[in-house]
């Protein structure tokens, strides 16, 4: 299952019950307002390493370039939107907007 | 190939702030007439949407909360509900227009990964 979440973690908690649903290796796909949550230097970092190490982590590029962020967590794959279609084609998805 | 497909709606947003309660209900009642194994999920503040005793008269609204009652009419018998959300609400089994089965998170995620589709709303 691959979990999108498209809102700020700040603003929501769209990426919280994500991850406690989402099964171990379960891919996490942010994106929209959900890439600041793969921003390097917000106090999410170590939660988000932290879910790293049982979940691959996407950010979806156009997004953050739209949002001005260049530099992400250690670890999160920024992906463009070929790359998004080619992991929505590989699993079942789930939305947490 | 069966063509029956496990579907689950997860419903996460309180009802009468945002129009995404309402419309997920519409949605799972037009899903009834298509025979599929449909089942519905309470989590977050999606919770509140089936909370007893609600009166929208003031708003000028409808109030669609007693509405997930007739979804037994449309054999859509499996409703859950997470219980941390419920909890953390300070709501009880009680406070509900239906009987949603209490699961926790273990539980969800197991049930969810078994869906063909999640309908998020």
């Amino acid at each position: 299952m691959l979990h999108l979440v498209n809102k700020s973690p700040f603003a929501s908690t769209s990426l919280e019950s994500c991850l406690k649903f989402a099964t171990k290796g379960a891919p996490i796909l942010l994106f929209e307002d959900g890439i600041y949550g793969a921003m390097s230097g917000t106090a999410l970092e170590a939660k988000i390493k932290d879910v790293m190490k049982d979940h691959p982590v996407y950010a979806l590029k156009e997004d953050l370039m739209a949002r001005g962020i260049d530099v992400v967590i250690d670890g999160v794959k920024t992906i463009d939107y070929p790359g998004f279609v080619e992991l929505v084609e590989r699993h079942k998805t789930c939305t947490w907007s | 190939m069966s063509d029956v497909s496990k579907i689950m709606f997860v419903m996460r947003k309180a009802p009468y702030g945002t129009i995404y309660s309402f419309e997920g209900l519409e949605t799972v009642l037009i899903m009834g007439a298509y025979e599929q194994d449909v089942s519905l999920l309470f989590v977050d503040d999606g919770v509140y949407s089936i909370k007893k005793g609600t009166d929208t008269t003031p708003l000028g609204i409808k109030n669609f909360s007693p509405t997930f009652r007739v979804l037994e009419g449309y054999d859509i018998e499996k409703l859950y509900i997470d219980k941390e959300s419920m909890d953390s609400r300070g709501l009880t089994l009680d406070d509900f227009v239906v009987e949603p089965e209490v699961l926790d998170k273990e539980q969800i995620a197991k049930l969810m990964e078994e869906q063909d589709v999640l309908f998020p709303f």
